[in-house]
């Protein structure tokens, strides 16, 4: 499914180069859901983001359900982000100003799906999250938990195969992360989705099949 | 759709600050608007030249007069069909401190004047009783109105350039032809003037302001004007021959200094839009790095992007050149009302109208500018990383 092959990556701040991962080579099967963990500054964001084909390697190769994404431009990868790959944040990134409707409506605008249809879509994934009763609600009248199940709403609704999530629950009280974290195995378990978590938080890894662990831009 | 659907709903985010720009631009649209009309006020004499019409003064300057005798012969050059002639006469009327008191006051040739100038209309009884009654006079109906002139209402004037009290009987209204025409003049009987100064302080008498030629052929202008000046070449007063927008452009530019600084300060104004409105922009947009983050991630181009930052700039730009606009026109109406017979046309022009529009969208799209490429620049990684 996900076969991240010797990739490196490395940020230049001025004229500085500081490598941030080493040769890393990882292979997530179809319906894998993966934690990835390791202290600030390991360089699991800069992973993920490398999956999530929101960002490039410098070197290696990154293939996700057939397709080299090191390899597209800009626009393609734009293309195959919004097909293949839900994202969750830690700070949910909803956009303000649009209700919990309109923000779950979001990557459907980009499909050729008629209103109706996108209707149908965002209905179904927001009471798939339990927020049904929400769907007119502005971001700033949820709680961060509901903020959080609206953003995977969002991360669902296009029906991607991959979600990747950077510390879902990083922002969230216990009781909240857990619902969140019920809430992605059911989403891993019930509708087979592969899943890509990076996280601090031991109880959120608990739920993941397997967890890997980085240290200074190598796997440990 | 969703576009246009969020740049609104982002333009009302922070709903004070847009208020205060759209403010900002507004009050910088309508001045503009209003600095580009006293410009075109300015001008407005020479913008209403007739293509056919010249004028010969005394070839020092305008104040010195030329002989009435010259009529005869400027007549007899070919070309010339019409020869008429006026003088300033100036005088003070009421309170001068006034502004309103004060209006162009010059005697003219009552056989010729209104033929010469079609753009002013008088009824035909008006004019033949103003033609038979020496101390008559036609106002213009702008001043007509702001002092409440009637026919058959006398104007006294005291006179300064020719020294007395002068009573005028007014004995018609004239109006402009269109909008641009000068309705705010007092014309009277040049006879009338003569025959008074020639009592008053005999040896003036004789004299007038200037000629006013109607031509056959614009094309044929310079050559007469060459005539004319050749044929008084050595004589007492020398004549300076030229086209009526020629003389009406001398007038202007003795103020041109005034003139050019109001453009200068119109320009400037240009300016002052574009940093009220890049200064919201730039900060909205840096608000919203990782929103646009967010949005590229989940599969918007840059350029969706783009149409957001610069959606949000042109619309506020749009709405406060529209609500400086709708303010010009007040504006532009209560400074003419204030000053009535300052500038004898003060409309705001349609070019007014469309550089006030364009000033406002160039704003906007230059405002939008740096933002734009700045967010088309940016990685999503970057943009998620300004989440802090």
């Amino acid at each position: 499914m996900i076969e991240v092959h010797n990739i490196s990556k490395s940020y230049r701040r001025d004229s500085l180069e500081i490598p941030v991962l080493s040769n890393i080579t990882i292979d997530v099967p179809e319906g894998e859901f993966l934690a990835l963990m390791g202290p600030s500054g390991s360089g699991k964001t800069t992973l993920l983001n490398l999956i999530a084909g929101i960002d490039r390697p410098d070197s290696g190769s990154i293939v996700v359900n057939g397709t080299d994404i090191a390899t597209l431009n800009e626009s393609m990868l734009a293309t195959w982000r919004s097909h293949n790959v839900g994202f969750i944040f830690q700070f949910y990134n909803l956009l303000p100003v649009l209700t919990a409707f309109e923000n779950v409506e979001l990557p459907l605008l980009l499909t050729s799906l008629s209103k109706k249809e996108r209707r149908e879509h965002v209905e179904s994934s927001l009471h798939l999250v339990g927020l049904g009763d929400r769907m007119k609600h502005y971001p700033k009248q949820l709680s961060g938990g509901q903020e959080q199940r609206v953003a995977i709403a969002r991360a669902i609704v296009t029906d991607p195969t991959v979600l990747v999530a950077d510390e879902p629950t990083g922002d969230l009280d216990r009781v909240s992360a857990g619902e969140v974290m019920t809430l992605l195995d059911r989403l891993n378990k019930e509708f087979k989705k592969t899943i890509v978590m990076v996280t601090h938080d031991p109880r959120a890894a608990e739920k993941a099949h397997k967890v890997m662990h980085l240290d200074k831009g190598e796997l440990t | 759709m969703f576009i246009l659907k969020l740049v609104l709903k982002n333009t009302l985010r922070h709903k004070l600050r847009t208020i205060l720009t759209i403010l900002g631009i507004s009050i910088a649209v309508m001045s503009f608007g209003f600095l580009r009309t006293i410009v075109t006020a300015w001008s407005a004499g020479v913008e209403s030249s007739a293509a056919n019409r010249m004028i010969v003064r005394h070839s020092v300057s305008f104040i010195f007069p030329l002989p009435y005798a010259y009529r005869e012969r400027i007549s007899r050059i070919p070309g010339v069909t019409m020869v008429s002639y006026a003088n300033w006469f100036g005088g003070v009327y009421k309170d001068p401190a006034d502004f309103k008191n004060f209006f162009p006051r010059v005697a003219v040739d009552a056989e010729t004047y209104f033929e010469m100038y079609p753009e002013f209309t008088l009824p035909p009884d008006q004019l033949a009783t103003f033609k038979q009654e020496r101390s008559s006079c036609i106002v213009g109906e702008k001043i007509a109105r702001e002092l409440g002139f009637k026919i058959g209402d006398a104007i006294p004037i005291e006179g300064d350039i020719y020294p007395g009290r002068w009573d005028f009987v007014v004995r018609g209204i004239y109006k402009g032809k269109d909008a641009s025409t000068d309705e705010t003049q007092m014309l009277f009987h040049w006879n009338y003037l003569n025959e008074r100064i020639k009592e008053l302080q005999p040896g003036r008498e004789g004299n007038v302001g200037w000629y006013i030629l109607r031509v056959q052929n614009p094309r044929e202008m310079p050559a007469i004007a060459r005539t004319v000046d050749q044929e008084y070449l050595n004589s007492r007063a020398g004549t300076k021959t030229e086209t009526e927008k020629e003389f009406q452009q001398s007038f202007v530019s003795m103020s041109s200094a005034i003139i050019r600084s109001l453009e200068v300060v119109s320009f400037i104004i240009i300016g002052i839009i574009m940093l009220v409105l890049a200064n919201t922009i730039v900060m909205a947009a840096r608000e919203r790095t990782t929103e646009y983050a967010v949005l590229k991630t989940i599969g918007f181009s840059s350029w969706h992007i783009a149409g957001l930052i610069s959606g949000e700039s042109l619309l506020i730009a749009g709405i406060g050149g529209a609500l400086g606009l709708g303010l010009t026109f007040p504006v532009a109406a209560g400074f003419a009302n204030m000053f009535p017979t300052f500038f004898p046309v003060f409309n705001v022009a349609t070019l007014t109208i469309f550089l006030a529009a364009l000033v406002a969208a160039f704003a906007g799209v230059v405002a939008a500018l740096f933002p734009t490429i700045r967010a088309l620049r940016m990685t999503i990684a970057d943009g998620l990383r300004a989440i802090g």
